[in-house]
């Protein structure tokens, strides 16, 4: 049977780990590849790195990182973060990741993910969708959820969709850092309208919200960054709690 | 131990190279047709869409030659899909090793499987000490039904073949360079074939 997933994210700047992160056993606390073979071994069943440095050398130290996570870790890992091109993906897939994730270059060129898919495959595209509801009506939003854009979630995922990409990771921004739990109402409609597979993302809180956000809310994969970061969960802990309750999950 | 990985073009390769790194080996990335017929242990990766690294391995002539080799053989996803008589994917003619046709999963379930599904029936040395209903990492959209050639299962709307074997030709759907400590040890059997 196929798992769920569970997806630690790592914001990375300049090559580094961003956000307090806090593992005694890490010797530098800054080395995303040291934490991603923490995560690795604790039970993740995939790793999400976000780039969200902004600088000239952006590109070249994102490579190196890639390059060697890729060279050190057993599963599979996905980049985003500023990716707009073709030569931005085939750089990145070539330096060893697994899979990238596009956000606002593709809501400004929806055609970049056709192109994309017939370059590298459905199977590696994932597209980002950050969220939030204004009015009731749920709209796409940019820049971490700052900037509304003139698209309707579920339009745009369905779009998304018939342009060939793999996956889709939805973001609920009014969801994410509250701890809360995920935006399930909005997740089970996006399992139901599409046939890709999706990943919840945003509010995670405790081990409750991930057992919801699978059976109510129909996700595939769920993601998290800080509940993990400062060990609110283990992950470990989290996979067997779910086992316990009847989901398919690796242990 | 000279390994060759065929280098066609065909996505990437990076992650294989590596996890046989991380086994102690050194694998050499190779299109030239020598070096691939005079290696001890051929490994032929792809992702991507079929008839495009189809056409890519006819440009090479690596088609003609991987059929006749003599040693282990691991074909990995598209790879093993290639090894087959044909894939519904572009409608491919495949290299003929394996005999079955891949074909793609319905609109029943999600598509492409994305994540680590579970491989049971286990019967061939490559799984030697891995655990009936062990998971492993796959990403497909098409799949190989049971055939003969068989060799582990997995389920996903139906019980399809999750690796191939046919004489010295191994071919899995799953990705054992991305499947942790268990897909860890399936690239050692095979190694150690």
């Amino acid at each position: 049977m196929l798992a769920k997933r569970i997806i630690p994210c790592l914001d990375i700047k300049d090559g580094r780990t961003v956000k307090g992160v806090n593992f005694i056993d890490l010797r530098d606390a800054g080395d995303p590849v040291e934490l991603a073979e923490i995560y690795s071994k604790e039970g993740a069943d995939e790793l999400v790195f976000l780039d969200i440095s902004a600088t000239e050398q952006k590109r070249k130290t994102l490579a190196e990182l890639v390059y060697h996570v890729a060279e050190k870790v057993n599963i599979p890992f996905t980049v985003g973060g500023g990716i707009s091109s073709v030569e931005d993906v085939d750089m990145l897939l070539q330096k060893g990741a697994d899979k990238v994730s596009i956000n606002s270059s593709a809501v400004k060129n929806p055609q970049l993910i056709n192109d994309l898919v017939a370059k590298f495959g459905s199977q590696c595209i994932v597209v980002a969708i950050d969220a939030k509801r204004i009015d009731g009506e749920w709209i796409v939003h940019l820049i971490g959820g700052k900037v509304p854009t003139g698209r309707k979630l579920f339009e745009w995922a369905k779009e998304v969709e018939e342009r060939g990409a793999g996956e889709i990771l939805f973001t609920s921004m009014d969801h994410d850092g509250t701890k809360d739990g995920f935006a399930n109402e909005a997740l089970a409609r996006l399992s139901k309208e599409l046939n890709i597979p999706i990943i919840a993302s945003g509010g995670a809180g405790n081990m409750q919200h991930f057992m919801d956000t699978f059976t109510i809310g129909k996700a595939d994969a769920a993601l998290a960054a800080s509940v993990f970061h400062f060990k609110e969960i283990g992950i470990k802990d989290l996979k067997e709690n779910l086992k316990k309750n009847g989901i398919p999950v690796r242990l | 131990m000279k390994i060759v990985i065929i280098n066609y073009g065909a996505g990437n390769i990076q992650s294989i190279k590596f996890a046989i790194q991380r086994l102690g080996y050194e694998a050499i990335l190779s299109h030239d047709i020598k070096e691939i017929q005079h290696a001890d242990k051929v490994i032929f990766p792809g992702v991507g869409e079929a008839s495009s690294a189809m056409k890519k391995l006819r440009a090479s002539g690596i088609d003609k030659i991987i059929p006749d080799l003599k040693q282990p053989v691991l074909g990995i996803c598209l790879g093993m899909q290639l090894m087959c008589n044909s894939s519904e994917e572009g409608n491919t003619k495949g290299l003929g090793i394996f005999n079955t046709d891949v074909v793609k999963f319905s609109n029943a379930v999600k598509v492409p499987q994305i994540g680590w599904n579970q491989i049971s029936n286990l019967k061939s040395g490559i799984f030697k000490e891995i655990r009936n209903n062990e998971h492993i990492y796959l990403v497909h959209s098409y799949y190989a039904p049971l055939c003969d050639a068989t060799i582990a299962e997995s389920e996903y709307e139906l019980s399809y073949s999750a690796a191939l074997q046919k004489d010295n030709f191994y071919g899995t759907q799953f990705h054992p360079e991305k499947s942790s400590e268990a897909g860890a040890r399936i690239l050692q059997n095979f190694l150690n074939l």
